[in-house]
């Protein structure tokens, strides 16, 4: 169940690694669509906490293309619907994050992304 | 009771048999909702602003069901993968993830409109191994540390715990400080045994909500509206007073008799006004 809203949160928290350690990637990932009720307020609030060049990068990797290179200044209800569906309706099942920095990989199964460090990589 | 977080670390201590019977547990069910909404209450969010909060130790989600039902996005950290599997069980509307607290929470500055933990730190108290990162003031101080950089300026969290001690209250307020909190505890029912919870009400910036001060706790007497007083003993004595149903009755006598009758069985008694009568007393 990871979403990429919080994909878009999420950077790596190795020791050491404080640089350059943000988007984490997918690797050999599953996707899963799942549709949930539009919330065009909390989308809205949540426009500015966004890395909007992550997000797409991000999106386009999982294939899906319907959001714009640059965030639009003109915010309508298909760019809401399209940036919902990019935010809550792509679950990444199976697969991989890989840290673009220092290359920890943190497994997918089952939704639930492992985070769990090993002794010498704790901070 | 001994504490759970004495007998082994929690992804063991919760292992399959354990998440289960927690999470189909009507009383602990019914605290954990409770403490969920009480924090929810101290976390004080502005009304009708749909928000992204952080819960920390969701275990199986009884706490997250809450969130969603009060319309806000949540994500939920756990380090047991048993109670992460009720949870998706469950289908639980937030995102998991399986990560301890006590290496860091690996996000983004300001990602997290607010964070809530109902029972879940005082379980960095114990270190499990004697490598340097697992004595519990070097988690505490990672985990407060990623937490605030998580946090939102002007947020809070709510957390509440079951310590042991005031030694462990100290050392835990002293090093939120150290992270950058400001807030302090809360103690609910200070003076019942069984109501008692304590809250640690952080804030990040201003707090959020216009005002620094700590919310007071409450006080009084526990207010416990799902049970009388005595009503355990009540039912005790109804339960005695009712005639006891005879097990061998009349009836279960003509049935049993009806039945050999039709397997045959030969001597089978005739029904008459005396089956099943009791015998007089007679000397």
């Amino acid at each position: 169940m990871v979403r990429l809203i919080t994909h878009n949160l999420l950077a790596c928290h190795a020791k050491g690694c404080t640089q350059n350690n943000f988007p984490l990637q997918f690797k050999d990932v599953s996707i899963e669509l799942k549709e949930q009720e539009v919330n065009s307020e909390f989308v809205k609030n949540f426009l500015p906490r966004l890395e909007w060049k992550a997000l797409v990068n991000t999106a386009r990797q999982l294939g899906d293309t319907s959001l714009p290179e640059e965030l639009p200044d003109m915010v309508d209800d298909d760019f809401l619907k399209a940036l919902h569906h990019v935010l809550f309706e792509i679950h990444v099942e199976e697969g991989a994050m890989v840290c673009p920095n220092c290359g920890h990989s943190y497994p997918i199964s089952n939704g639930i992304p492992n985070m769990l460090l090993s002794e010498h990589e704790i901070g | 009771m001994s504490r759970p977080e004495l007998v082994a670390p929690p992804e063991i201590y919760y292992g399959d048999t354990e998440a289960t019977k927690y999470t189909n547990n009507t009383r602990i069910q019914q605290i954990q909702a409770d403490m969920t909404y009480r924090a929810l209450e101290l976390l004080n969010m502005p009304p009708d602003e749909p928000a992204l909060l952080l819960d920390i130790g969701c275990g199986s989600g009884l706490s997250g069901e809450i969130l969603s039902e009060e319309g806000y996005e949540w994500v939920g950290l756990d380090v047991a993968p048993s109670m992460l599997e009720v949870a998706l069980e469950r289908e639980v509307e937030g995102d998991l993830f399986l990560q301890d607290i006590g290496q860091g929470l690996g996000f983004r500055p300001g990602s997290f409109d607010g964070a809530i933990s109902i029972s879940v730190i005082q379980w960095l108290l114990n270190a499990e191994t004697s490598h340097p990162t697992s004595s519990p003031p070097h988690r505490l101080t990672r985990f407060f540390t990623t937490l605030h950089s998580a946090l939102r300026n002007p947020s809070r969290a709510v957390l509440q715990f079951y310590p042991t001690s005031d030694d462990q209250i100290q050392l835990i307020t002293s090093i939120a400080q150290k992270a950058g909190f400001g807030g302090g505890i809360v103690v609910d029912y200070p003076n019942s045994k069984k109501a008692r919870k304590v809250f640690l009400c952080l804030f990040v910036g201003g707090g959020g909500g216009g005002q620094q001060q700590v919310p007071k706790g409450l006080e009084g007497d526990e207010v416990d509206g799902s049970r009388a007083k005595f009503e355990g003993r009540r039912e005790r004595a109804a339960k005695s007073n009712k005639k006891r149903k005879e097990v061998k009755g009349k009836e279960w006598i003509l049935r049993k008799k009806e039945l050999y009758r039709q397997r045959g069985k030969e001597s089978v008694p005739r029904d008459s006004k005396f089956t099943g009568r009791k015998r007089k007393p007679v000397f």
